[in-house]
């Protein structure tokens, strides 16, 4: 199947910049489709299975690539202008399974006691406080907000147990950001980022990032803490039938803690996805 | 004692699963393996010239291979000869035979892991192929052992080998290999994961 309008319509990040060397040829797949990626000087250039090139920019440390000539607006993050920040990218990490689904798990709070056991989460706090979901009509994104939650090692810098508030942003079908409590900085968020390379409508490549405040880590240990959640992620990831996301709403039972989840999934519908999701033929 | 550690490497991982379990305090000097490469860069290969973690360091001996690593720790740090039998020759000489046979599982198993989850440019299919081959002999050789009552891979109580062997056998699904067919081997993973101090690494399903 060919990708919907919404999803075509937007860049996707297929890289960081050191991930092109000079002069290698690097076939990939984005959205069902062949595209070779080279790097020439100071420039990455995509060009489709037929030659034909595509456009390209850097932004957010990574390379973003589109199949469309008249692409929406990449979204902004105006936190990566800020001073003082520290941007560590983790690297591509290969799921089987939609974007889709992997943003939404991304969404859940409600896994940090069983999929984080010990640091996002607890078996004893597994609860969700009620937490505001709401839309930002203007830019087209979701926004959820006032998200608490008891961890008992929120960050890489944390030293002990703490109620962490979230915010998650969702501005793209295949991006999400996570603003969390900067532990070390009075009323600062530090970030975490997902940026979904779509490969086919049910496998995807995981790109990631942590934007923070923070002195006392190494880049090496905020990306062993990264990628050690994103690892417990995956299996979960993984294991999920079907391996795209039903947006039915009759399908999956949607409870008080999957608000997010819940408004995700609407603004998928209400975009026109298909590409990625699962029919409720499927299911059986 | 000091370990060149990386969180996603199952050869790293036999090394603090055994860490735990003879419960050594030790320092673990983070390597940005993926996607930083720093374990090919010169100040790593000063260290270890294959240029592949584990290695430790221990009153200025260094140590690299996590096979080799097990030898030493077990030697130095276990009393009680439980994790590396010598009075048996021919049980010494099983540990050593499935020492070797866990750098293989690493060659096939890890290879297919680093192949769907990091993106390496391997021949996967030779990869799963030769995974399943050894997962085949390691799964008979566990369902004899249960036969003459034996528990784990060289006799009747966990050695090093077992450390050695778990990991990427473990990990399997991680580069799309299903351990499904192999009975003998997912009860002594659940086995070996019901072990006092054990602790687990992401990619390995504990309540299978
Ligand atoms: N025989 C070695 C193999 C170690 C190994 O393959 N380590 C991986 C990380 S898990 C590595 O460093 N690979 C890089 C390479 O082989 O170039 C051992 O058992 O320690
Ligand atoms: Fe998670």
């Amino acid at each position: 199947m060919s990708p919907d309008d919404f999803t075509a319509s937007h860049w996707y990040a297929i890289g960081r910049f050191a991930d092109f060397p000079e002069g290698l040829s690097r076939p990939l797949r984005l959205l069902s489709q062949d595209i070779v990626a080279v790097r020439q000087g100071k420039d990455v250039k995509v060009t489709r299975a037929d030659g034909r090139p595509c456009m390209v920019q850097a932004r957010y440390g990574h390379v973003w690539t589109t199949l469309m000539d008249k692409p929406r607006a990449l979204y902004d993050m105006p936190e990566f202008l800020e001073e003082g920040r520290r941007l560590v990218t983790a690297g591509a990490i290969g799921v089987l399974c939609s974007g889709l689904r992997a943003v939404e798990n991304f969404l859940d709070m409600a896994h940090f006691p069983f999929v984080h056991t010990g640091i996002l989460g607890i078996e004893e706090h597994p609860e969700v406080e009620k937490y505001d979901v709401s839309m930002d009509a203007e830019r087209d994104e979701i926004w959820a907000t006032k998200c608490c939650f008891f961890q008992p090692m929120a960050a890489a810098t944390a030293t002990g147990g703490q109620i962490t508030e979230y915010k998650y942003r969702v501005p793209h079908p295949y991006s999400t950001i996570l603003y969390k409590t900067c532990p070390i900085r009075e009323g600062a968020w530090d970030l975490i980022g997902l940026f979904i390379q779509p490969t086919e409508e049910d496998a995807c490549i995981a790109h990631s990032f942590v934007l923070v405040f923070d002195e006392s880590n190494s880049d090496t240990s905020l990306l062993h803490f990264q990628q050690n959640i994103f690892l417990q992620d995956r299996m979960i990831l993984e294991n999920q039938v079907p391996r795209k996301l039903p947006i039915d709403p009759r399908w999956e039972m949607p409870t008080r803690a999957d608000a997010s989840s819940i408004a995700y999934r609407r603004w998928l519908k209400a975009n026109g996805v298909v590409w990625g999701t699962a029919k409720l033929a499927e299911a059986a | 004692m000091k370990l060149y550690d990386y969180v996603l490497s199952g050869n790293c991982y036999k090394i603090r699963l055994f860490m735990a379990f003879l419960d050594l305090d030790y320092e673990k000097v983070g390597v940005d393996f993926y996607p930083g490469r720093e374990h090919k860069s010169d100040s790593f290969l000063a260290i270890n010239p294959l240029g592949q973690l584990p290695v430790l360091e221990d009153n200025g001996v260094v140590i690299r291979d996590a096979q080799a690593i097990l030898v030493y720790l077990a030697n130095r740090h276990d009393p009680s000869g439980q994790w590396w039998p010598q009075a048996d020759h021919a049980q010494f000489a099983q540990v050593v035979q499935w020492l070797a046979f866990a750098d293989s599982i690493t060659g096939t198993s890890s290879a297919a892991r680093l192949h769907d989850m990091l993106g390496y440019d391997l021949d996967i299919v030779a990869a799963r192929a030769g995974a399943h081959r050894l997962f085949r002999i390691l799964d008979s050789h566990l369902s004899q052992q249960e036969f003459e009552g034996h528990h784990w891979i060289a006799g009747p109580s966990p050695t090093i080998a077992d450390i050695a062997c778990f990991p990427y056998t473990a990990l399997a699904g991680d580069g799309g290999i299903d351990t499904f067919y192999y009975p003998a081997i997912q009860r002594w993973i659940h086995r070996l994961t019901r072990l006092p101090r054990y602790h687990n690494m992401p990619g390995i399903n504990v309540f299978a």
